[in-house]
């Protein structure tokens, strides 16, 4: 029942909440007019030139901006794939595994990482990867002369990518084994007295079981194309392995930050932006639409 | 299916495999942490500290820097939390209500997902906190981000799921919708909110970005922010103009026992909350990722 009273009230909640999401997000965005300017802070936004695609144009001549952009979609590519791949074989394996108590260690161990920051991990895989880290020891074990990974644009890339699934494996599979757990039993008990052997109750069972639910997060890992994740390539990047591990992300933040380039910046970010937008919302209605998935 | 055959052994070999990846660069920080420092250096520390001391923890203690930005990471928690967490239980209420009984409903809910979806970047986001005069203060840490869209969301679902027959009662008897939120609903939301409380935390606890953009001051930075400048040992530009070999020995002398202490100290705090996430985590993703 609809009342002009409570719908007062509903309103009064709402209003710092949505107060915080105009002056923070939606004030910014726009903000992103700087993209089509010369913005001089002292001038502010009224009083900086227009100088129109300006900066766009710069920005595809730029081959260091290309390089950005290919390093973003290789890693973030292989993160995606890999980070569904994963997950799905343990899950699969761990529901396998029958000794509940070694599930249960096994489960809180692996899903430890995702709770970790960055930062904590970039100094410890750093000390792993170094000259003189854990790797160099193990594969100095079998005559492989020492490197140094962290500074290598052979290894960058791969350090990222795995170190990345390494981090999200775990967690990422709670969501298929919540899955695999609402498999009827009868099923498999049906495919066992059929003969069916481990391999073919997992390939004949457990996958087409969890196949929508695999579909449906790869739908929806299609809006992170572009995120190729700042936070990890902030704490273990360097400027020797800009040509393999420099992210769009990192380039807005030197680009603004450190080289105050603010227009430029901004049209690099809202390059970024814009696409981002239109890979989420197809993401969106495509689980929607196939997946009946809805967040709200 | 009962007996134990030769492929669970090598499945449960596998597993315990896995699960050893996952501690391994935990073990070595903490051995390498409690070493010497010149054979952490030498690379002589797996998993077993070598020369067993506790002198970088001791450092740490000593050192006024690490506990003051503890101390700005404990505040920032609490207020990202309270502040975060409240407004989240306050606006889940009236949007877990229908179109038809709250009008604005529908428009606020786009205006949320809106800024899912899109946002401005990073120098328009930074304008806008600097205008407000924000920066190096902990309101830059916690109210650009206050509202959690997602954390909403789910508990807005939640909502949702409870019998509208309980609230009735209450307003036919005059309740003000302040009064059946706080009465109704977050009793029986416990659960839901405890688990965006500990999702925020952990979160607030772990973010360092915020802190290096809006915070110059280094007496208030928070404690990611200030052990992320620790591990860079060498700025961008020294590295830039040094051959490997010189990077090499610059590396060698950087200090990796202090560094891994730090970690390791700066992880005790997740650590704790730990078992309580994993206990509501589970719920919790389910809720956000596979709602219908």
């Amino acid at each position: 029942m609809r009342s002009v009273k409570n719908e007062i009230y509903y309103n009064a909640m709402m209003v710092i909440g949505v107060g915080f999401l105009l002056v923070f997000s939606i004030v910014p965005m726009f903000g992103v007019i700087i993209a089509f300017q010369d913005f001089v802070p002292a001038r502010g936004m009224l009083g900086s030139a227009w100088v129109g695609l300006k900066h766009f144009n710069r920005m595809f001549a730029l081959a260091e901006v290309r390089n950005v952009i290919r390093n973003t979609l290789v890693i973030a590519l292989s993160k995606i794939i890999l980070n569904i791949i994963v997950p799905v074989s343990f899950a699969v394996l761990l529901n396998e595994l029958k000794i509940i108590p070694v599930k249960r260690v096994v489960q809180t161990v692996v899903y430890l990482p995702h709770f970790l920051s960055w930062v904590i991990l970039g100094i410890m895989f750093t000390n792993i990867f170094s000259y003189t880290g854990i790797v160099n020891q193990v594969l100095g074990l079998f005559g492989v002369p020492p490197q140094m990974y962290m500074i290598s644009n052979g290894a960058f890339r791969g350090i990222i990518i795995g170190t990345d699934v390494w981090k999200t494996f775990g967690y990422g599979a709670i969501i298929y084994l919540a899955a695999i757990t609402n498999i009827d039993p009868n099923v498999y008990e049906a495919a066992a007295i059929d003969g069916a052997g481990r391999w073919q109750r997992i390939w004949y069972v457990t996958l087409p079981s969890i196949q929508s639910t695999i579909v449906l997060m790869s739908t929806l890992a299609l809006g992170s194309v572009l995120n190729a994740g700042f936070d990890q390539i902030f704490t273990m990047y360097s400027p020797l392995v800009y040509a393999t591990g420099d992210i769009i992300d990192t380039y807005v933040y030197r680009m603004g930050i450190t080289k105050m380039q603010y227009s430029f910046s901004t049209a690099v970010g809202l390059f970024k932006s814009a696409i981002s937008f239109i890979l989420i919302t197809l993401s969106y209605t495509l689980a929607n639409k196939f997946a009946d998935y809805t967040i709200f | 299916m009962n007996k134990f055959r030769m492929s669970d052994y090598v499945i449960l070999a596998a597993l315990l495999l896995i699960g050893f990846v996952c501690l391994v660069p935990i073990l070595n920080a903490i051995a390498i942490s409690l070493s010497d420092k010149t054979a952490a250096a030498m690379g002589e520390v797996v998993f077993l500290p070598k020369k067993f001391n506790t002198a970088a923890y001791d450092e740490i203690v000593k050192e006024g820097r690490f506990f003051r930005a503890f101390g700005v990471s404990i505040r920032r928690v609490l207020l990202g939390v309270s502040i975060g967490v409240g407004l989240s239980v306050m606006m889940a209420y009236p949007l877990s209500k229908s179109p038809r009984v709250f009008r604005m409903r529908n428009v606020y809910m786009w205006l949320m997902v809106f800024t899912m979806l899109f946002n401005g970047g990073l120098i328009p986001t930074y304008l806008v906190v600097k205008n407000l005069g924000l920066i190096n203060t902990i309101w830059s840490l916690v109210l650009p981000g206050a509202v959690s869209v997602y954390n909403t969301i789910i508990l807005m679902n939640f909502n949702k799921g409870i019998p509208a027959s309980l609230e009735e009662s209450a307003l036919i008897d005059g309740a003000n919708p302040l009064q059946i939120l706080g009465a109704i609903y977050i009793p029986l939301a416990k659960a839901s909110i405890a688990t965006i409380a500990l999702f925020t935390m952990v979160h607030h606890w772990n973010e360092f970005f915020l802190g290096k953009i809006y915070i110059n001051t280094l007496d208030q930075q928070p404690l990611q922010t200030y052990i992320q400048g620790l591990s860079v040992t060498l700025t961008t530009q020294q590295m830039a103009n040094m051959t490997p070999e010189e990077i090499i020995r610059k590396l060698a002398v950087s200090n990796v026992t202090f560094n891994s202490a730090k970690a390791i100290v700066s992880m005790v705090p997740v650590i704790i909350v730990y078992p309580f996430l994993q206990r509501f985590f589970v719920t919790g993703l389910v809720m956000g990722a596979v709602k219908e």
